[in-house]
């Protein structure tokens, strides 16, 4: 039997980063929903839904690092480069925000700017990861396996839109999240949001599908020249009618089902994103097979990876399971 | 030879970043096998004083922790950016290894540390103790495989070249490279020593304060007994360590005892001097006669090569790596004089009265990061022309970014770092001047991620 490791590979790390994307999203989105309530303890109730989980939902964005310097490394090589500044401004937001969850209630008077920080810090890292997304899109000068495009090739309205995408995307989860971990005045202001926030993401949505389908003549072809029209169009249709389950479940005041059509969302955003670059894994024009390491090393990466996944998905889930429930302000059973 | 370019700019950067990061594993590293120790004698015996111990040093190791995971993921994105030469020739080796890291240690890490400092009143005292020994196994699998990697860097076996790409031929022989077994040795036992020292200053601050309860007086003695197994054995394997980089790095070795010719029956040592990479030779050189070859060849007359005998493109720059060793095999000593000292004085009970110890132990506790960052500096710094050793030039690891970026990048990290670890480490000293509280206080004062503190102040 042949396999296609490649073809493996990118489905491992599209995974992770859909997982990443899924996780972080939503303890992100937490920072982003700071200003949004004023009160102290509520602030903190925020928290501490994510303190047990978020470096492990992080773990997810250094899997899929690790896993592309491992099976892609030209992809590596080239990808980081080209999107030189944007990625070490992303890896500062991340410092100032984990930073922030550990010493933020240990600071007297600086705990207003520890929240600041927790705050640009979020905002920072989820903006510099969909402006990457968007250049990534828009395509990536690379001659001889080396990226070839000058330092701010990144930088265009179409990655900045990109970076304003996965801001309301991570807010929209965040605000999912806090509807299911939440209750009283906390959850009510999280119901309210909820709304423009979802209806804020489908306009997003809606507007970079159509800004690639136009912009970028590649993608076009891919979404209209494929012959799979009429399947890929099940993407925006499911789109709409996860919007539609959204409101439904706000209306009346379901505590899962915001959160998990708001993931349902991102599944869809993410398909989109594969259909619309598949089989490259660098538009324009580096495909998952010229991007490969060795097979060896694609090999003995691909036995740990089956070994040890599952394992990992078990016991990260059995870690939310021990922290299930809602939590309360001032929860004394939740040190 | 131009000091700004985009070559010594990142690694400038790189060495910077990894500088701090690495003092932050390490407290981890020493500090997670410390608490599973505690957890367990606590469950053993049942005895109170186990407990708060574990309480208050697992907030150290949270904050050590947290920062250690913002740090690393720093120098995740710079092999990409700044080293893309390195990342595409050497990633079929190194990618796979850190794949495995995030697989085996990361995940085991982060999926296990909620429970362990969040979990103690939702899951069974034993099941919180299998998680505090996960966190343990983690963070250890993650120094088997990270110095896998670095050694494989050092002393490169098991691969071929294809296209001017390294590819692994045999993992085994990748893996368990020659220097590996003493370099993974070496950098486990001085991480159980930077987390010994901390805990051993910070138990003689509090005694030195007149504090004599029992969670202050354990942590003191424990770490005590702890260094004083520790301190030899790291000697003896240093040592060890040594002889192996003799065999596979000798110009490492040259630039370390600042010796320029291979001398004949018998080299002397160097105990200080000034070596000048210009002139070739070490100025102002203090020499004990045999003593070179009695450390390094455990022989009287045993031969050292010199560093004349490599191309001077090929030498890694001797003033740093001569004086970075000294720094780290002396501070060795005076930790190994410390210990011993602790262990006479425990002779008539004067281990938790003699003031003049509890300083000299108080002035001890940063001695294990700089023994570490000393040690660290000497063997990659004596790597040096090489990023993967006779494999790959630094010049050519380089990615073709220009200067201004690596500058500037390296100018805001450098500020961010400063603000960002400064503050933690603040809050850590903070924490371990406030040292362990007793029960009542333990149940009020949360986690610092979880310390709600309007809470408490209604109670105050």
């Amino acid at each position: 039997m042949h396999i296609d490791l490649a073809v493996v590979w990118a489905a491992i790390i599209g995974l992770g980063v859909f997982i990443y994307v899924a996780l972080d999203g939503f303890d992100l989105g937490i920072g982003l929903l700071f200003p949004f309530v004023e009160d102290k303890a509520e602030r903190q109730t925020m928290l501490n839904t994510v303190a047990p989980v978020w470096d492990g939902n992080e773990t997810f964005l250094v899997l899929g690092g690790a896993g592309l310097y491992g099976a892609f490394p030209v992809v590596y090589a080239t990808l980081l480069p080209a999107n030189y500044l944007p990625l070490i401004l992303m890896v500062i937001g991340l410092i100032f925000r984990g930073a922030a969850f550990e010493v933020r209630a240990k600071a007297n008077r600086t705990q207003r700017l520890w929240d600041l920080a927790f705050v640009a810090g979020s905002a920072l890292a989820a903006f510099c990861q969909g402006v990457v997304l968007g250049s990534l899109l828009q395509g990536i000068r690379i001659v001889d396996g080396r990226f070839a495009g000058g330092p701010f090739d990144w930088l265009s309205p179409f990655s900045v839109f990109c970076g304003m995408g996965v801001l309301i995307t991570y807010a929209t989860l965040g605000c999912g999240w806090l509807i299911l971990k939440t209750d009283g005045e906390l959850q009510r202001t999280m119901r309210w949001l909820m709304r423009p926030l979802t209806a804020a993401l489908l306009v997003m949505i809606a507007l970079v599908s159509l800004w690639t389908s136009w912009g970028l003549p590649a993608v076009a072809t891919r979404w209209f020249g494929s012959g799979h029209l009429a399947l890929f169009l099940l993407v925006p249709v499911l789109v709409v009618a996860c919007v539609f389950g959204i409101f439904r479940g706000l209306r009346l005041e379901q505590q899962l089902t915001p959160f998990l059509l708001t993931l349902a969302l991102c599944f869809l955003g993410f398909t989109g994103l594969v259909i619309s670059i598949w089989p490259n894994i660098v538009p324009p024009s580096l495909t998952i097979w010229e991007a490969s390491s060795s097979p060896q090393s694609q090999w003995f990466g691909l036995v740990g990876t089956m070994v040890t996944l599952p394992v990992i998905l078990v016991y990260n889930a059995l870690q939310y399971r021990v922290f299930r429930g809602k939590v309360r302000e001032g929860d004394t059973g939740y040190h | 030879m131009n000091m700004f370019d985009a070559l010594h700019l990142a690694r400038l950067q790189f060495a910077f970043t990894i500088s701090a990061h690495i003092i932050f594993p390490a407290i981890s590293i020493g500090m997670a096998s410390f608490l599973a120790v505690l957890e367990w004698r606590w469950l053993r015996t049942g005895d109170h004083a186990y407990k708060e111990m574990f309480v208050f040093w697992s907030k150290i190791f949270a904050i050590g922790f947290g920062l250690g995971v913002v740090s690393g993921v720093v120098m995740a994105f710079e092999i990409g950016a700044n080293w893309s030469g390195f990342a595409s020739v050497a990633g079929s080796i190194t990618g796979p290894l850190l794949t495995y890291e995030v697989l085996t240690a990361f995940f085991l890490e982060a999926g296990f540390l909620g429970v362990m400092l969040f979990g103690w009143e939702r899951v069974s005292p034993r099941a919180h103790f299998f998680a505090t020994l996960m966190v343990a196994a983690g963070t250890l699998a993650s120094t088997f495989w990270i110095l896998s990697s670095n050694s494989f860097m050092q002393t490169p076996q098991g691969y071929g070249i294809e296209n001017g790409h390294i590819v692994p031929l045999d993992w085994i022989k990748v893996i368990f490279n020659p220097s590996f077994p003493y370099r993974l040795a070496h950098m486990t036992i001085a991480a159980f020593i930077v987390a010994g020292f901390l805990v051993a200053a910070c138990g003689a601050w509090h005694l030195l304060a007149g504090r004599r309860d029992e969670a202050v007086k354990r942590s003191f003695s424990m770490a005590l007994w702890i260094l004083l197994a520790l301190a030899p054995i790291q000697i003896l394997v240093g040592d060890a360590h040594g002889l192996n980089t003799r065999k596979y790095q000798p110009a490492k070795i040259a630039a370390i005892e600042g010796l320029w010719r291979t001398e004949k029956g018998g080299t002397a040592l160097n105990l200080v001097g000034l070596p000048d990479m210009e002139a070739e030779a070490t100025r102002y050189a203090i020499q004990v006669p045999h003593l070179g070859s009695l450390i390094l060849t455990h022989s009287w007359d045993g031969e050292i090569r010199g560093l004349k005998e490599f191309a001077p493109e090929d030498r890694p720059y001797s003033p740093i790596v001569f004086w970075s060793f000294r720094v780290m095999a002396g501070l060795g000593m005076l930790m190994l004089a410390t210990a011993g000292l602790g262990l006479w004085l425990r002779r008539g009970n004067r281990l938790y009265e003699a003031r003049w110890f509890q300083r000299l132990v108080l002035c001890m506790g940063p001695s294990g990061i700089v023994a570490l960052l000393a040690g660290w500096v000497t063997t990659e710094v004596g790597r040096q022309p090489w990023t993967v050793y006779g494999v790959l030039r630094t010049a050519d690891a380089v990615s073709s970014v220009n200067a201004q970026q690596v500058g500037v990048s390296l100018l805001v990290l450098v500020v961010v770092y400063c603000l960002v670890f400064g503050s933690g480490i603040f809050y850590m000293l903070r924490l371990m001047a406030r040292g362990p509280q007793h029960s009542e206080q333990v149940r009020t004062t949360d986690h610092p991620a979880l310390g709600n503190r309007a809470l408490l102040q209604s109670f105050k």
